[in-house]
């Protein structure tokens, strides 16, 4: 009886009011999205298939920044500083330890929560400093281009932490893959078919985690926050409480975003951590639609690829297009592109079951 | 016994004295108006209750407590409630979400949906539950947001101006809702300019002049004042 409550309680909040894409057709649709993504290795090359991991790479990224700009309604310019802290660190420590007994599954659990702790020690001025809108921004903006120049001059042999070297603006490399201890031996998981499903499935677990965190008592007051703090807080709610655990867990995510593309290349470098690293992501999450996850998702994965494609094709313009396609969501589509299409395609369907709700 | 009382409370801003060492006490149970023309302090003085301006010097108390220093949300916890002139409401949320936000604090996950219920039926606004919050009438948002501060089931409703661009019918229905509120136990404290609505529901009035309470009495008394006729009711007359 409990076990059905409890059940019955979790499909109520994945399916709750503060998600765009509910009901049998969304879900539907979702299936058989997840469906093909599971297949998709079968009909592909190894190699393809886990270089197209790096796109996974960066989705929980953009779904912490949705969190945190698209339902906290406060622009964290700074995803890129967790993503940084939790590349380098898992780096520095994969580096010193190996990879063997697990140790690099240890090393990315230690990784992201240096990202969580570094955001909650920052998030906590931030927050209880009463800092907020275009300052809070601002701060966040210079945290991460602070860390890309602090990185970028550790170049020289003094900067070596135990075994692993820092390496400046040429980056630090060599790390190990993701390791898995199994029975049978180790599995590495090098960018190829293992390496896909099992970021697949941390995708979709964060994906569906972050749907019942949103549409929970937590995520309710989240929301309430962004329409008006000052009511919020006159309802008895310590809004700085609300916007510090948003702030922490989206940059969590960014944090495992960093530590899944350093492992995935066995690399990274300051760059990462720079001002054309930071702009991107809110031009992912504005672009497809900050306030949902599901459209920060698609729109994610489709702004990428388009970049993708554009740098590979030879155009040295792809961050020109970005520009271009961030002003234009602004000016055409405040709510993003995926959004408003999500919306009216959504509005149609509800036109036609009008009464059931 | 004074449920809210003011000791000798002064809020400058810069130069510009803008409550001058007021005395006041809010009786346990009342329904009490506070008027005076504009620029008199009545916000200021609202702001000092609730704790999002903190007073240059003098105390507050509630129930006897001191709160002169405690954040607005610990406020809130302890039993004031607020509607604000301008409703402050989650526009691009449901009429059920708002009140929902509202209860979830203070109410155990099965009693909501019933008591969201209730208080929808109170608000005459059963019919439009699903609407966004942004979509509803003036006077709809306004009662709306009457439920979110009765929601909390305060012992204390402060409301900054209920009526304001209420049509006449609205306004008397807000009157009945307030004091349908009041004899379930809840003092009231509202600043307001409609003297017809002050004189509906107000069992006490002060009048605020220049930041000091000018006089204090029934709607009455008040209005047979003569000095306040003069700075006051004087010109919202003529």
């Amino acid at each position: 009886m409990a076990r059905a409550n409890l059940l019955s309680s979790t499909i109520r909040l994945l399916d709750g009011p503060q998600t765009l894409g509910r009901g049998r057709p969304f879900w539907t649709s979702f299936a058989l999205v997840l469906v093909l993504a599971c297949a998709y290795p079968m009909f592909a090359d190894g190699y393809d298939v886990g270089n197209n991991v790096y796109f996974f790479n960066w989705v929980f990224m953009a779904l912490g920044l949705s969190l945190i700009w698209g339902y906290g309604g406060t622009l964290s310019f700074g995803q890129t500083a967790f993503f940084g802290v939790a590349g380098y660190s898992y780096g520095v420590i994969s580096t010193n330890f190996g990879d063997a007994y697990g140790l690099t599954l240890v090393a990315l659990i230690a990784s992201v929560a240096a990202a969580a702790l570094f955001s909650a020690v920052l998030g906590y001025f931030l927050f209880f400093g009463r800092i907020s809108g275009v300052f809070l921004g601002i701060v966040t903006l210079s945290v991460t281009l602070v860390l890309e120049r602090f990185m970028a001059q550790t170049a020289g042999p003094e900067w070596q932490v135990g075994t692993a070297r820092l390496n400046g603006y040429n980056g630090m490399g060599g790390m190990p893959s993701l390791t898995i201890p199994w029975f049978g031996g180790d599995i590495v998981l090098f960018p190829d078919v293992q390496l896909y499903y099992c970021t697949l499935a941390l995708l979709v677990a964060c994906y569906l985690g972050l749907r019942l965190l949103v549409n929970s008592r937590f995520g309710n007051v989240l929301v309430a926050i962004r329409e008006n703090p000052q009511r919020a807080e006159m309802l008895g709610y310590d809004i700085r409480v609300y916007q510090l655990v948003a702030f922490v867990i989206g940059s969590a995510l960014a944090g495992l975003s960093g530590v899944l593309y350093t492992s995935w290349g066995n690399y990274i470098t300051p760059a990462s951590m720079g001002m054309t690293a930071a702009a991107l992501p809110i031009v992912w999450v504005a672009v497809g639609g900050r306030s949902d996850l599901t459209t920060t998702l698609i729109g994610t994965l489709i702004v990428l690829g388009g970049f993708q494609a554009l740098t590979i094709h030879g155009s040295q313009y792809a961050l020109v297009v970005m520009g271009v396609l961030l002003v234009l969501t602004v000016l055409i589509a405040p709510r993003g592109l995926v959004f408003s299409l999500g919306a009216l395609a959504g509005g149609m369907f509800r036109r036609k079951t009008a009464g059931r709700e | 016994m004074a449920i809210l009382q003011t000791r000798d409370l002064n809020k400058w801003f810069g130069g510009l004295h803008v409550t001058g060492g007021v005395d006041f006490a809010l009786e346990d149970g009342e329904i009490h108006c506070l008027i005076g023309p504009n620029g008199a302090g009545k916000s200021t003085l609202f702001r000092l209750f609730l704790g999002e301006h903190l007073p240059t010097s003098g105390q507050i108390f509630y129930q006897g407590e001191d709160i002169t220093k405690a954040k607005p949300f610990e406020r809130i916890r302890r039993g004031i409630s607020v509607k604000f002139q301008v409703p402050g409401i989650f526009k691009a949320l449901s009429v059920r979400q708002n009140l929902q936000i509202a209860l979830q604090h203070h109410r155990l996950p099965e009693e909501l949906d019933e008591e969201i219920d209730r208080l929808l039926e109170f608000l005459k606004l059963t019919d439009a539950r699903y609407q966004l919050a942004g979509n509803l009438s003036h006077g709809q948002k306004q009662w709306l947001e009457i439920g979110m501060a009765v929601a909390l089931r305060p012992r204390l409703l402060l409301l900054d101006e209920p009526t304001a661009g209420m049509t006449p019918d609205e306004t008397a229905a807000t009157g009945e809702m307030v004091q349908e509120l009041n004899r379930d136990g809840v003092t009231v404290l509202a600043v307001e300019h409609d003297m017809a609505f002050v004189r509906q529901i107000a069992h006490r009035v002060t009048v605020l002049h220049f930041g000091k309470i000018f006089a204090q009495g029934t709607i009455d008394e008040i209005v047979s004042d003569e000095r306040v006729a003069a700075i006051y009711l004087g010109d919202a007359h003529a």
